[in-house]
């Protein structure tokens, strides 16, 4: 996988990425999980999953409180490994590669694999930048007109832009809670990743703030592999085309989103989507 | 729902009319009423506490920032001070300066006659009463020969006399014409009023006291013992005592152990030792002009009214500085000696210029070791050491530091930095050392606080876009946690610029004259400085403490200052 190409900039490439044709259908895993056991201690918190998440769209996590989503979902960027009590056994892969691989940089592997996390948490700074942090540290932008483009198409690429553009310098932490976590998917994007993990980003967010985020989500898929957790069906029946559901630690089933609303296959997901648990 | 005795009884619904409701919310009103009033008093009691150690701090301290001069025309003479007229600085630098000065005063207050009064009068002037003029003389020795106008610095108790501090002097205009019996030596002025009458009254009184305060003495020495060698004594002072109040008019003498009376006259002043009713008898201080009559109003009597024996300026200085005063020759000016010198046994010379440089010095040993120590340890134990028994121990152990009595330190200093590196004693670089061991768990315990107090989800953030734990720490989480490391250290150094004890096992409670130049030059610090004066016996010092103080908790101010404004700064940038 070579979305660190050293002859392009980064920019460049964010702009032919958006012209990329989008193919639905057909494409291979992205992300393939075997057997993937997670504790917390003692505790038991993830069961022998085993999916396969393909590129190019998006695939919800649902499931009751506690269920192990957030966990599972933090296995594929290692962010578990910030817990110490955590341990992961089982395999993860992204394109082939094994991202538990000794020889693997974690660093590296967040690059790759961006971030969006329940609650929007811009770094308190300029809005400017939040965007270039990432496209900064791991040298994306060879001068100060590089950087500025990448800043200007993640923000655009965030539908962010028109509302932002005349004040770039001003703090992050000012601007309201949806804007906020459009900023946090701009920062995340503007590293180029090839995944982006989403934890139940609207949570946090009052019903307009959300469906722009919603409507962004849908642009972006056709760039990116998107998994996003969310508590809301109806959510996951806007955004996704496949949808996994997790009970109790285990990934009872997972499918084309369609499919799983309208007929699912197990009991568990059936109580669950009817609203029986919860 | 069948057996209604197994369902819990819910309480009574609430009625707020109800008669213990209302009670209810009156005593809790009570209570918050109660809670109120007395943070309100211990508030109050703590603003009383620290008003009144300001206050008295202040009006303690406030004098020592003035300091009198007499402006006097001085000649500079070529012969005294540069006899061989070559006007090389070396000759002119050590050169008798004090001895111009000493001419200079004996023509402003000329008549002054007799060893003991010249010495006693050449006294009231510093013995660094000549350096203004001899730095004068250096930056430019033409003006050898010529007569400048120079202030003479005084001595500390005549600066402490002029401020008002040592007696009250009365004046008060005679009713009578009076005549001297001389201008100078043993003089009797003869009133035609009963001036000295109301004084001798008192005298009179003041015996007839000391006779009963004499027979209740006796009486309790006689009961105990009637032979006893002391009875005998107090009889024979009582009897002598009566016979001298028996007589009508008879001349009271005066002593050190009263207040001192005084005439002014005929442009001189008299001291006098006895009086009676309208004539009284004295030695002359100041030499009279004249034997001429003076009229009502032309003289007076004066009177010092603590007595002579119970303070440091003696009725001779008193006369020669309040004539001073009175000529226009005294200026009271702000006191750049304070600023500018080091430590001085005189008083007046005595600066805390030594012991600023020596904290300022000695503080920047301390910050240019303990912050960038404590920070970086402080960043190991909170994100990247191991949790393990060591490591729990190296905490436990630096919380316990920050209460090991700082004495401790100043031994570890000495038996580390002094006895085993041979470091030089009294130095700065030491005495940083010791307190950067002093701060450092301050600013560990300081940083790490702040650096929890980032809330985690900035750093998962900067880890979420492939940020390393490093970058996150140093891009995001530090500078987050600077304001809290900033305050931290500033209450560190602040806890260090106060701290005396371990600089006394180190040398630095020492008396050191000059100004140190640099990190290993002998010196001492700022409240090493204030303990040494506030333990000398001269009043001056007196005040010099408190002005030292006032300087120490402006420093401390300054430093606060300077702690809000780095922070309003550091804050900005977000
Ligand atoms: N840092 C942690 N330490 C210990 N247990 C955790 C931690 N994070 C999550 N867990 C446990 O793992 C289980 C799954 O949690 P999580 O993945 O957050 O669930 P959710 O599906 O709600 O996102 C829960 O039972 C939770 O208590
Ligand atoms: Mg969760």
């Amino acid at each position: 996988m070579e979305t660190l190409k050293v002859d392009m900039t980064a920019a460049k490439r964010l702009e032919a990425e958006r012209i990329a044709p989008v193919t639905s259908a057909g494409l291979p895993a992205k992300v393939v999980a075997r057997d993937v056991n997670v504790y917390y201690g003692e505790k038991h918190a993830l069961k022998s999953v085993n999916v396969d998440i393909p590129d190019r769209g998006v695939t919800a996590f649902i499931g009751p409180s506690g269920c192990g989503k957030s966990t599972f979902l933090r296995c594929i960027n290692r962010m578990n490994d910030t817990i110490s009590i955590c341990r992961v056994t089982g395999k993860i892969t992204i394109d082939n590669q094994d991202i538990y691989d000794p020889s693997l940089d974690v660093v590296q592997l967040r690059a790759r694999v961006g971030m969006v996390f329940q609650k929007p948490n811009p770094f308190p700074k300029s809005i400017f930048d939040n965007v270039a942090y990432g496209p900064r540290i791991h040298g994306l932008a060879k001068s100060r007109t590089d950087l500025e483009e990448i800043v200007t198409a993640s923000l655009e690429k965030a539908g962010l832009w028109n509302e932002v553009k005349d004040r770039l310098n001003d703090s992050g932490t000012g601007l309201s809670g949806g804007q906020q976590q459009r900023l946090c998917i701009a920062r995340a994007i503007a590293v180029n990743p090839d995944v982006i993990l989403m934890d139940e980003p609207c949570s946090a967010l009052d019903p307009i703030a959300t469906a722009k985020v919603e409507t962004l989500i849908d642009e972006l898929r056709g760039n990116y592999c998107i998994i996003i957790v969310t508590h809301s069906m109806q959510q996951a029946a806007r955004v996704s085309q496949r949808t996994a559901f997790f009970h109790l630690g285990t990934l009872v089933e997972e499918g084309p989103t369609e499919k799983i609303f309208s007929a699912p296959s197990d009991p568990r997901t059936q109580d669950y989507i009817t609203g029986r648990t919860g | 729902m069948t057996d209604i005795t197994a369902t819990p009884m819910l309480p009574k619904r609430v009625r707020f009319d109800s008669e213990e409701m209302v009670a209810r919310v009156k005593r809790r009103y009570r209570s918050e009423r109660l809670f109120k009033s007395l943070g309100g008093a211990a508030l109050l009691l703590t603003a009383v506490f620290v008003v009144t150690v300001l206050l008295d701090i202040i009006y303690k301290g406030l004098p020592a920032f003035t300091q009198h001069h007499l402006v006097l025309d001085v000649p500079v003479r070529a012969d005294v001070i540069d006899p061989k007229g070559t006007k090389n600085p070396e000759d002119l630098r050590s050169a008798d300066y004090f001895a111009l000065m000493r001419d200079a005063l004996a023509t402003a207050v000329p008549g002054i006659e007799g060893r003991v009064e010249k010495k006693r009068l050449n006294g009231i002037l510093s013995s660094g009463a000549g350096n203004e003029l001899r730095d004068r003389v250096l930056a430019d020795p033409s003006i050898i020969g010529t007569t400048v106008k120079v202030p003479l610095l005084l001595s500390d108790d005549s600066d402490i006399y002029l401020k008002g501090k040592q007696t009250r002097v009365t004046e008060i205009p005679a009713r009578g014409t009076a005549v001297p019996s001389a201008t100078k030596g043993e003089i009797t002025i003869t009133s035609s009023g009963t001036e000295f009458a109301d004084d001798v009254a008192v005298l009179k009184k003041a015996i007839v006291n000391r006779i009963a305060e004499l027979k209740s003495r006796l009486t309790i020495v006689e009961t105990r013992d009637p032979q006893a060698a002391e009875a005998t004594s107090l009889k024979d002072e009582i009897a002598a005592l009566e016979a001298h109040s028996s007589q009508p008019a008879s001349a009271e003498t005066l002593d050190s152990k009263m207040p001192s009376l005084l005439v002014a006259i005929n442009g001189g002043l008299v001291k006098l030792s006895s009086i009676s009713d309208s004539s009284a008898t004295g030695t002359a201080l100041l030499p009279l002009q004249s034997t001429n009559e003076a009229a009502p109003g032309k003289w007076s009597v004066v009177t010092y009214d603590k007595p002579e024996s119970n303070r440091k300026t003696g009725d001779l200085e008193a006369a020669v500085l309040e004539k001073l005063r009175a000529d226009g020759k005294v200026e009271n000016k702000f006191n750049t000696i304070f600023f500018t010198h080091g430590d001085s046994r005189d008083a007046e010379l005595a600066g805390i210029l030594g012991s600023l440089v020596g904290s300022v010095l000695m503080l920047i040993v301390t910050i240019a070791l303990a912050l960038p120590f404590g920070v970086l340890a402080a960043v190991y134990l909170e994100e990247f050491a191991p949790k393990n028994k060591f490591t729990n121990l190296i905490e436990i152990n630096i919380n316990n530091l920050a209460a090991v009595p700082s004495i401790v330190f100043g031994l570890l200093g000495l038996a580390v930095f002094l006895n085993f590196f041979g470091l030089p004693r009294s130095a700065p670089l030491v005495g940083g050392l010791v307190l950067a061991l002093l701060v450092l768990p301050t600013i560990i315990i300081a940083a790490r606080a702040s650096m929890r107090a980032v809330p985690p989800s900035i750093k998962e953030a900067a880890l979420g876009v492939g940020a390393s734990h490093q970058q996150a720490i140093f891009h995001h989480v530090l500078p987050l946690a600077t304001p809290g490391i900033m305050t931290g250290t500033i209450i560190g150094m602040a806890h260090a610029l106060g701290e005396t004890a371990p600089l006394l096992m180190i040398g630095m409670l020492a008396f050191i004259v000059d100004v140190p130049q640099g990190f290993t030059d002998p010196a001492t610090a700022l409240p090493a400085q204030i303990y040494i004066w506030s333990d000398l016996p001269e009043q001056a010092f007196e005040a010099k403490t408190a002005a030292a103080i006032m300087v120490l908790l402006g420093v401390l101010l300054l430093m606060n200052g300077l702690a809000i404004w780095l922070r309003s700064k550091f804050e900005r940038r977000w």
